[in-house]
């Protein structure tokens, strides 16, 4: 094979190979990280990447904060949605309280996840299409994300790191507003999708520049634990949602698209098309709500309504121990996780009765994926090598937590 | 296999590797077992046909400082994508002498999260390729994630740790 | 005639083909329109510039259409979010590498003062290693807020005098930094 040979003449070249820094700061690495490259010319030989330029500690920080002081930190993980962050925390606590939430609530959670998702993947795509030197496509897919954040200020009042949904359910059911704006999107964003799907998907320029660059099999990527689409474009249909449904997903019925050889061309038709599958989930999940609470009946968890307080007994003190974390919590380890933007989002929680955990560990998919950067480079080139990067869609957020 | 069985088969296969276990409310059966024996342990369940644990979703440090001669913990989590059950292995061992044999050779993931918990806690693989700090200031004397330390820089002037209640200011006192 | 105007006129004073004001005013007025922009974006607030990039919000409206990766082109250093103590050193040499008149603006509460994020890893704010013109507070803060930020830098750059960078003042500004 070409790859083979050329590196078996390459002992003869050290000293005429030169020393490339990519980084820490660089247009194209959309976020912080830095690649020392070891470059024959054009191509990599090796790669050496340092992280934590913004590392934030959010695992020690997390061992100072409450339960419900938590979800902040959780929307900075993956930043690019962070109601998938803050519904896996939620769940989490959920899960070691042992709290059954209503249908409605469930349902209402699906449909926010799925819009973040789609805001995730449109992100990421429109960014691989920057990197090729398309920023038609970036700037349409943005006008669609500020829907998407119209939407989200409806239910939680903020853009990006939203803080969305409580432990026990959602903070307050869909304003009128919020149907409305729902119900143009999915009507308005399908086109406008398939208009950039129609940039980029078939375009000769784009599928040349894309394919081949940066591939990984499926045994390496599961060896280096690769989850989410990354995984799904080498070819593993494996998604959380399917594997352990929670929030009600086993209701939803929906394709998992997986690709062949794991190269940026796949990365880019799987989020496409997982687009279109999450479209189909808040279909499914919007034309079948139920009725009932958008919360459940966790008064020790989720704070009573304003009214009841100034005149229930209890309601005063419920709200009283939830502000001041009085709450008691249950000991115990728990293990949970969703299906984020770049793949299996995991919590560890172990906690010991305290008002903050004792230990919070996440297992973030960005860092763990982004370990096979150097062995998916080598060989290629410097611009392939960039395109590999965006289109892994490391959020430095995650990376270095 | 369930958990019981799974007990039973490792107990027949690798008799003496599981210590203790206990299953958690998310209902994940927790193995403990000694440092000597966790990387043949961690093998025996990714290679084993009735077990196959073939992927390492993550590991983690704890540090217990009140277990004297335990301070330490590693939590390994496994996942079985066949048969969709998970599985932790759990690992104690001093904190004066943190060295743990390195699982590179069985999972490539497990490269930097070792890396980690040795920038966070001080736990030192053995047989790691790469062992630095990953995440913090690479010229870091300590080991943050460890209890003693503090979440906040000291050192920072223009908070005023008297109106965070975290200099162990107790308060004005009214009589 | 329309009745769009392009920029504000400075105070001078005109007559038939001629219009006399202070230098100052006209090299600020250049400059405040056409910035070049260094966008040090690191984490979420850097996703929101993106947002303010877009087209719904637009920042090529004020002049700043093209993006300048390299310091040594750029006027503007925007700090979008959180820097860590293992950044400074490298926002520093950014900033040194920038060439005079150069302005920050700091977006975002972790910029400005380390944010929600009080933690050993995290630079409590980019003043403590660069000098900052402007703060944007926010978390993250709104593309309006950003824009708001951006229209004080460019009052700021507008009504800077011609010697400022030259003042003893300012070079006692570089000294605290031991910048330059």
């Amino acid at each position: 094979m070409q790859v083979q040979s050329y590196f078996s003449s390459l002992d003869n070249l050290d000293g005429e190979l030169a020393t490339l820094n990519l980084g820490p700061t660089h247009p194209a690495t959309h976020g912080i990280f830095q690649n020392v490259l070891k470059m024959d010319g054009e191509r990599i030989v090796s790669a050496e990447p340092t992280i934590g330029y913004i590392h934030r500690a959010f695992e020690k920080l997390a061992e100072h904060r409450p339960y419900n002081q938590i979800t902040p930190i959780t929307d900075r993980l993956n930043y690019c949605s962070s109601p998938i962050n803050n519904m896996g925390w939620h769940l989490t606590v959920e899960k070691l309280i042992g709290c059954d939430i209503p249908k409605r609530a469930q349902y209402m959670r699906v449909i926010i996840m799925e819009l973040s998702r789609i805001a995730d993947h449109l992100v990421c795509n429109s960014v691989i299409g920057v990197d090729t030197g398309a920023l038609t496509g970036f700037t349409y897919m943005f006008q669609e994300r500020e829907r998407i954040y119209e939407m989200f200020e409806e239910v939680c009042g903020s853009r990006l790191t939203t803080n969305i949904g409580r432990i026990g359910g959602m903070e307050r059911d869909f304003t009128p507003n919020f149907h409305k704006k729902l119900k143009t999107f999915l009507q308005t964003f399908p086109a406008r999708f398939e208009e950039f799907g129609g940039l980029l998907s078939r375009n000769r320029i784009f599928m040349d520049r894309c394919i081949g660059a940066g591939p990984i099999s499926a045994e390496r990527a599961m060896a280096y634990g690769f989850t989410g689409p990354n995984l799904r474009a080498a070819g593993v249909d494996y998604d959380v949602r399917v594997m352990t449904p929670y929030s009600s997903y086993q209701d939803f019925e929906f394709d998992i698209p997986i690709g062949n050889h794991g190269d940026t061309y796949d990365r880019f038709i799987v989020r496409q098309e997982e687009i279109r599958q999450s479209l189909r989930i808040i279909h499914q999940a919007y034309d079948n709500m139920p009725q009932g609470d958008y919360h459940a009946d966790v008064p020790a968890f989720y704070l009573p309504e304003k009214p009841d307080v100034y005149t229930k007994m209890e309601a005063l003190i419920y709200h009283f121990k939830v502000v001041m974390q009085e709450t008691p919590i249950p000991v115990g380890e728990v293990y949970s996780c969703v299906e984020g933007g770049n793949g299996e989002l995991g919590f560890y929680l172990i906690s010991d009765g305290g008002r903050t955990p004792y230990r919070l560990h996440f297992r973030r998919p960005c860092f763990i994926f982004y370990q096979a950067y150097p062995e998916m480079i080598k060989g290629s080139m410097l611009s392939d090598a960039i395109l590999t990067m965006s289109s892994m869609n490391v959020i430095a957020g995650e990376l270095d937590a | 296999m369930d958990s019981e069985q799974t007990i039973a088969y490792l107990t027949e296969k690798m008799p003496g590797a599981v210590v203790t276990s206990e299953t958690a409310v998310d209902g994940i059966l927790s193995l403990h077992t000694a440092r000597e024996n966790v990387i043949a342990l961690l093998q025996m369940l990714r290679d084993d046909e009735q077990l196959g644990f073939h992927f390492l979703t993550t590991l983690c440090a704890v540090h217990y400082p009140e277990q004297a001669g335990q301070e330490l913990s590693i939590v390994y989590h496994l996942h079985n994508w066949q048969q969709n059950i998970r599985i932790r292995v759990k690992i104690f061992f001093p904190i004066d002498d943190p060295h743990v044999p390195s699982a590179t050779e069985l999972w490539s993931s497990a490269n930097w999260m070792e890396r980690q918990e040795y920038d966070f806690f001080g736990v030192l693989f053995t047989g790691h390729p790469d062992l630095r700090r990953i995440l913090n200031v690479d010229d870091m004397e300590v080991f943050p994630m460890r209890k003693e330390y503090r979440l906040e820089d000291g050192t920072r002037t223009d908070k005023d740790d008297r109106f965070f209640g975290r200099d162990g200011h107790v308060g004005q006192e009214f009589d | 005639m329309s009745n769009i105007i392009s920029a504000e006129i400075p105070d001078g004073m005109g007559g038939e083909g001629f219009f006399a004001t202070k230098l100052s005013s006209a090299v600020g007025l250049a400059r405040a329109n056409s910035l070049w922009p260094l966008p040090f974006a690191t984490s979420c607030c850097g996703i929101e510039f993106m947002a303010t990039m877009g087209s719904d919000y637009d920042l090529a409206r004020f002049g700043m259409e093209r993006l300048s990766f390299s310091p040594r082109q750029a006027d503007l250093l925007m700090v979008m979010g959180t820097i860590a103590k293992k950044m400074g050193p490298i926002l520093k040499q950014v900033y040194t590498q920038m060439a005079e008149p150069k302005w920050v603006i700091a977006v975002g509460a972790c910029a400005s003062s380390g944010g929600i994020f009080d933690t050993y890893s995290v630079l409590q704010g980019i003043d403590k290693v660069i000098p900052v013109d402007v703060y944007v507070p926010g978390c993250p803060p709104r593309p309006e807020q950003i824009i708001d930020g951006i229209i004080k830098i460019q009052e700021l750059v507008k009504n800077e005098p011609l010697r400022r960078r030259h003042s003893p003042e300012y070079q006692h500004l570089m000294e605290k930094y031991q910048i330059g």
